[in-house]
């Protein structure tokens, strides 16, 4: 029989191996699945991990991918720091679509006047403070009134999405849109617009707006005392109560993190990709970069890598419903599949495996 | 306006059945030491399973026979990984979440359709003939009975039995009870198939008779309300039932003021019941919590 041996210190080869493991164990997983759904199974997860990328058509699926990754990436660096310091924001999906609806109210506010340099920004600005208010929510009530954060942030979850729909037909209906749901359409109002910057490359501000904050994210959590304060606080609250971390404040800090982060990437996917504020708009971003964080290691650097690879799973679900007819609900199991495989392998990092004899008792 | 009290009380008592029993479950596996926020991924499994099972077999009762059982064989995943390969319980039961949805949504392709499976009511003779209390409280289906034996059963088992009382040791102290001998995985997983069978009929409850059809996220969000429930109730069966017919009320309150087409916007209606969640877990949540709850149990001998 296996016996489980705790590891003095979280095995640094494991570490990077696992997330690898977890991908090609979840391919072969999927891959079975695909089998009983009567699919080829090795042209399936060609069609979703290799075509997008080195496929025929890559050159339109490539810029789809970042575009993609970029509010999944955005929004699990911010959730690595709660998740860090053991500080469960779930609801970031929320945070995202009230950031979207904040911007896109400053660039319908403004409407049809031009000035793209005061406009844009102050979009963002919008879409930062949206994001980190509906934060505040779940983060005040946990501070003064030790209420569960987890539950909080969903509800508002739910909430925001009742809010989006109500507004695509009411307040922010476009006047000039026959009165189909939706508001205008951002990308053709040349001051609230977020295309991209080099066409045909998928290049546009979020992407930017990423990277900087993955960088920016791996000198903080290296190199700053706030990043030392959550490490020691997920280890240890103990230790981390006498290291002179204040909880609650570091509770704030976090929730404003991921819900400023998440607020911007709504701003920059409705100006963007999305266009409009519309009822669909929800594309939960905000739980799949739930499975980024982790599957990244709430580590910046895996998070770029993660963001990248589940944007792909995306993008080849979508070609893989077209060429093959594989229904894109597939695409979700294989993510919720992709977590699942990603925390059981984790005992490997953890844990030594011991062969033992039945009895084992010491 | 002329919504009829009695008639809204026995529309609580349908709203409030998949909530009630979700939670129910779910509170069996917190007591047992565990928190598995998958709830909401077993219950949409139970509402697909169950729908189907029922459509095909044209038997209502099958279809929930079927829900339970489709609950219960998706939380023994969070079961086995959380248990035996000791992974992180909140990240885990996400992940239930996630995948219960993709899961259903593949399943359920094909079946958007109303179906004509219906559970017929079962009024309790002479009870069933009392003014007002008859109509509200005697007039239902089996699982609204159900859900009230199971709350019954629940709290005669957790304090008056053996059994309930091991369940509980496994949940406020697990080391100790490892160390009296008690199987305290073999104790959890029972108890986390038991809450899956339990959400699985919660969720069959939504697209079987509440609905009753089948549409892709039909649970929307019920799994995570009967999870504040627990936490309101103090882990309590009583309280559960006052918390269930509170949330089961606002939602049929809400519908019925819909309908009347009062001057309130649709919309506030429609997250009434996730702001009235957030709002008693702010004013009601007092309670302590099992020792245990949420904490990897390692044996290391």
């Amino acid at each position: 029989m296996i016996r489980l041996e705790k590891r003095k210190q979280t095995s640094r080869f494991w570490t990077y191996v696992t997330p690898i493991l977890a991908v090609v164990l979840t391919m072969i997983f999927g891959g079975v699945l695909f089998a009983i759904l009567g699919k080829d199974p090795v042209l399936a997860i060609k069609t979703i991990f290799w075509d997008p990328v080195f496929g025929e058509f890559a050159f339109y699926y490539r810029p789809e991918v970042l575009k993609k990754a970029a509010p999944l990436i955005l929004i699990a660096i911010g959730l690595s720091y709660g998740f860090k310091a053991g500080i469960w924001n779930i609801g970031a999906e929320g945070q995202y679509i009230i950031g979207a609806i904040c911007a896109a109210g400053v660039a319908l506010a403004f409407y049809p006047m031009e000035g793209r340099w005061f406009i844009f920004p102050l979009m963002i600005v919008a879409g930062v403070l949206g994001g980190m208010i509906w934060a505040m929510v779940p983060a005040l009530l946990r501070v003064y009134f030790k209420t569960n954060e987890i539950l909080v942030s969903l509800m508002l979850v739910y909430v925001a999405d009742v809010l989006i729909k109500a507004f695509s037909i009411g307040l922010m209906r476009n006047p000039d849109g026959h009165g189909f749901p939706g508001s205008r359409n951002l990308n053709d109002y040349s001051s609230a617009a977020n295309l991209e910057l080099i066409a045909g490359t998928g290049l546009h501000w979020g992407v930017i707006a990423a990277m900087g904050v993955v960088v920016a994210s791996y000198a903080i959590l290296a190199r700053h005392q706030f990043g030392f304060h959550v490490r020691l606080t997920g280890e240890s609250p103990r230790a981390a109560g006498f290291a002179g971390v204040n909880a609650n404040r570091l509770i704030m800090v976090c929730f404003l993190i991921s819900g400023g982060l998440a607020g911007v990437a709504g701003m920059f996917e409705v100006s963007g990709p999305a266009a409009q504020i519309l009822g669909s708009f929800p594309s939960a971003y905000g739980f799949t970069a739930i499975i980024v964080a982790f599957l990244g290691r709430l580590n910046p650097i895996g998070i770029l890598l993660a963001g990248l690879l589940l944007a792909l799973t995306y993008v080849g679900g979508g070609a893989a419903e077209t060429a093959m007819n594989i229904p894109s609900a597939t695409i979700q199991i294989f993510q919720g599949m992709l977590l699942f495989v990603l925390l059981s392998v984790d005992v490997l990092t953890n844990y030594r495996l011991r062969w033992a004899a039945k009895a084992g008792g010491v | 306006m002329d919504i009829n009290p009695i008639l809204l009380a026995a529309a609580i008592m349908v709203a409030s059945t998949p909530i009630l029993l979700a939670a129910i479950g779910e509170l069996v596996v917190e007591r047992a030491g565990v928190l598995n926020l998958g709830v909401e991924g077993m219950m949409i499994t139970g509402a697909v399973v169950g729908f189907i099972a029922a459509h095909e077999s044209e038997s209502a009762t099958l279809g929930f026979m079927g829900a339970a059982l489709g609950g219960a064989a998706v939380s023994v995943i969070f079961g086995l990984l959380t248990q035996f390969l000791l992974t992180n319980q909140v990240a885990t039961g996400l992940a239930l979440t996630l995948f219960g949805v993709g899961l259903s949504a593949l399943v359920g392709q094909g079946y958007d359709t109303t179906t004509q499976v219906t559970l017929s009511k079962m009024p309790i003779p002479v009870l069933s003939d009392i003014p007002v209390l008859g109509t509200v409280l005697f007039r239902h289906d089996t699982i609204v009975y159900l859900s009230l034996i199971l709350v019954a059963a629940v709290f005669v088992f957790l304090t008056k039995t053996r059994a309930g009382m091991i369940l509980r040791a496994v949940g406020e102290n697990h080391e100790a009870a490892h160390a009296l001998g008690y199987k305290v995985r073999r104790v959890r997983m029972m108890a986390i198939m038991f809450g899956g069978a339990c959400a699985g009929l919660g969720g069959a409850y939504i697209s079987l008779v509440r609905v009753p059809q089948w549409v892709d996220n039909i649970t929307a969000g019920t799994g995570w309300i009967a999870l504040a429930i627990v936490v309101f109730a103090s882990w309590k069966p009583w309280r559960l039932l006052l918390g269930a017919y509170l949330f089961g009320g606002v939602t049929a309150l809400q519908i019925n003021i819909q309908a009347e087409g009062l001057d309130i916007p649709v919309e506030y209606l429609s997250m009434s019941p996730y702001i009235a969640t957030i709002l008693v877990l702010v004013v009601l949540s007092g309670g302590r919590a099992p020792g245990s709850l949420g904490k990897i149990f390692h044996a290391s001998s």
